[in-house]
């Protein structure tokens, strides 16, 4: 980094004389990688703790190089360089360490036989200490909670996208910045900010108010989900409705064509891949929410084909249930396995979806000659 | 003759017209009434709990005493993720907006955005089965040598699943939220004055102090607040990674717990009082987050120029 702030020279004259190097970075990186690795080996040596030592090393040595050479404030320069970058190397971490977490622990669920295409049903404890034990295959798997996950999220954005669309449509086309569309505006942060749990527990206090008490199912889960979805849609769609030139629509009344028919015809069909790519961001939010369907929907050990009845399983409370009460509370072992498998998949199930919502913005990119 | 048809199309396309606006201002009104709705159910299921008498309450001394410990510990945990998470989320948005080679940026912006797309119950393994036990000795040492920190108290849980541990989780979550807005704003900072900071000498270190950071305050608390947002809300990290229990000030032991973790460990088999109680306690954190989410909003609002971040 340093080095972009010296000028290229090659060799020292009367304008870079006060300044470090341009080596001067991998001099000191290398002496702190050396230091760091003699310290670490008196103390007994771990990776982690060579690159963390190394790093402080490095910083030091760097700052106080330069004090001395350049003057306190070049030093302060690089102390903010060194922090800056060492910042955006501990921000990657988790992120390694929990991908690697799930490919490690989630490979050996994952090709389980049977762990895709079997539920959960009539599989017991028995079976899971027989798997400990005498080294029998681990059964059981994830297709109920990958049904239910994909009937819930489809009936989340059944109700989501049309009223999230819709009212895209209202604050950019209808609402002229008056007084309903900025309190719509504002409502719509202030949603986006709702605990996924309340957005659960509203779905389900409303359900035992108007169905029953103890309403548990699908259809619920996915009323929950929409609270949290509806937000995300109306974003991105007003985001991408705006970036549509008026002169689009100015043509397009010119030729005395309706203002419904000018949004449907030209306004979202120019904007539509953004309006896709928001949508399939707004899915990949809710496939991992766990906690508004543990209250709404409940967990079920078997397939459950209907939204409208019954308890209804899905992968992330598939996870959660599997880790916090294990199918043979003696042997946890089979169901952290399962429930590892099913992070991957979940994991897997978020990313496509992510590459995808990139991939559709790219591809169906406007085509608005600007 | 040609009068009719002409008028008829006319009048079908007034009645598209308004059945088209009349749709887009009721799903608007729908978002409106939704929010409401939150609030009124989330109320009307929670009265029960609120006017029963204090002994049927769990815990035998009423609802305010059975919900101010559980606040408590929901504020304890996203303080911590708030403190370890906002200097490094700041290093990371200025790393991405003003350190970083230029046509890096956007691929290091998606990199940080693919944290936040990872979903909470897969945060919450982690930090159980991974994050909890590397860190143990980590509480060891600390209950060991600062043990007369009252937040440090030992005797420090075996299994690492604490308070901390949870809260170190949860900064991981709020991590990109906070970066992706501070970035958005600090790339808005007027080019003119970093590069009259730049012109006049200032090293880029200055430069940032002098017109970055100045201009972005605004934005950076209002983007902190949004992750205490969601640091207060955020369920399944602390279900799942923290062993709950009464509160205690010692960050590493187990104990504590919060509002989020509370009805999602309890909700499933609950019935009767005990349903409208955790309602009741949704209502509360409801109303927290309500709160901090206004006054974010309210932060941005006031400072239209950061387009970027509302």
């Amino acid at each position: 980094m340093s080095s972009t702030l010296t000028p290229v020279r090659s060799k020292r004259s009367a304008l870079t004389k006060g300044q470090l190097p341009k080596f001067a970075p991998y001099v000191v990186l290398a002496a702190a990688l050396i230091v760091g690795a003699a310290i670490l080996g008196v103390i007994g040596f771990n990776a982690f703790g060579w690159g963390i030592v190394s790093a402080i090393l490095f910083t030091i040595g760097l700052v106080g190089w330069s004090a001395i050479a350049e003057g306190s404030r070049k030093a302060k320069d690089k102390l903010a360089t060194c922090l800056v970058v060492g910042s955006f190397l501990i921000a990657l971490l988790p992120l390694i360490s929990v991908i690697w977490t799930v490919l490690v622990n989630g490979i050996p669920g994952l090709i389980a036989p049977g762990f895709l295409t079997s539920s959960m049903n009539g599989v017991t404890g028995v079976y899971d200490n027989r798997a400990v034990e005498e080294g029998a295959p681990v059964i059981g798997g994830i297709y109920h909670a990958l049904i239910g996950t994909v009937q819930i999220t489809l009936v989340a954005t059944l109700i989501s996208v049309p009223v999230g669309l819709l009212t895209a449509i209202y604050l950019v086309e209808y609402g002229n910045d008056g007084r309903l569309a900025r309190a719509i505006t504002f409502f719509v942060d202030v949603m986006t900010g709702i605990p996924s749990i309340v957005a659960g527990l509203f779905a389900a206090a409303f359900f035992f108010a108007v169905v029953g008490p103890g309403t548990k199912t699908g259809a619920v889960a996915a009323v929950a989900l929409s609270v949290l979805m509806i937000p995300v849609v109306v974003r991105s769609s007003e985001e991408m409705l705006k970036i549509v030139p008026n002169e689009l629509r100015e043509a397009a009344y010119a030729l005395g064509v309706r203002k419904w028919r000018t949004i449907i015809k030209v306004v979202i069909p120019t904007a539509i891949s953004g309006i896709a790519s928001g949508v399939t961001l707004a899915i990949a939010r809710v496939i991992g929410e766990t906690a508004p369907i543990l209250v709404t929907a409940g967990f079920a050990t078997s397939i459950n084909n209907n939204v409208f009845g019954g308890w209804m399983a899905s992968l992330p409370t598939f996870i959660y249930t599997q880790i916090l009460n294990p199918t043979s509370p003696a042997n946890p072992d089979p169901s952290s396995q399962r429930a590892w498998g099913a992070a991957l998949v979940l994991i897997i199930l978020v990313m496509i979806l992510n590459l995808g919502a990139r991939l559709i913005a790219r591809v169906f990119a406007p085509k608005t000659g600007r | 003759m040609t009068a009719t048809p002409l008028s008829s199309s006319q009048g079908a396309g007034r009645a598209g017209d308004k059945i088209f606006s009349g749709a887009a201002l009721a799903a608007g009104c729908i978002i409106l009434a939704v929010l409401f709705g939150v609030a009124l159910f989330l109320v009307v299921q929670a009265i029960p709990a609120l006017t029963a008498p204090a002994a049927e309450i769990q815990g035998g001394a009423g609802f305010f005493a059975y919900i101010w410990p559980i606040v408590i510990g929901t504020l304890i945990a996203a303080v911590i993720a708030l403190v370890i998470a906002t200097p490094i989320a700041i290093g990371v948005a200025l790393f991405i907006s003003h350190f970083a080679p230029r046509g890096l940026a956007a691929g290091l912006g998606y990199v940080v955005d693919l944290l936040a797309a990872i979903p909470s119950v897969i945060y919450g393994a982690w930090g159980a089965a991974f994050l909890a036990r590397e860190i143990s000795p980590a509480y060891n040492w600390l209950a060991e040598n600062m043990g007369w920190l009252p937040i440090f108290q030992g005797p420090a849980s075996a299994t690492g699943k604490t308070i901390l541990t949870a809260g170190i989780v949860l900064s991981v979550m709020v991590l990109p939220i906070i970066t992706s807005l501070s970035r958005e704003i600090f790339l808005q900072t007027p080019k003119l004055h970093e590069e009259a900071a730049l012109a006049l000498g200032a090293t880029r270190w200055e430069m940032i102090k002098m017109a970055v950071l100045p201009f972005a305050r605004p934005g950076i608390i209002s983007a902190i607040m949004l992750g205490l947002g969601r640091a207060l809300g955020e369920t399944m990290a602390v279900a799942l990674v923290l062993s709950s229990g009464a509160l205690t000030a010692s960050l590493i032991t187990s104990g504590n717990q919060t509002i989020a973790a509370e009805i999602a460990l309890n909700f499933p088999e609950a019935s009767g009082l005990k349903v409208s109680t955790l309602i009741a306690a949704g209502l509360v954190l409801f109303l927290i987050t309500l709160a901090v989410n206004m006054i974010a909003r309210w932060i941005i609002s006031r400072h239209k120029e950061f387009s970027g971040a509302n």
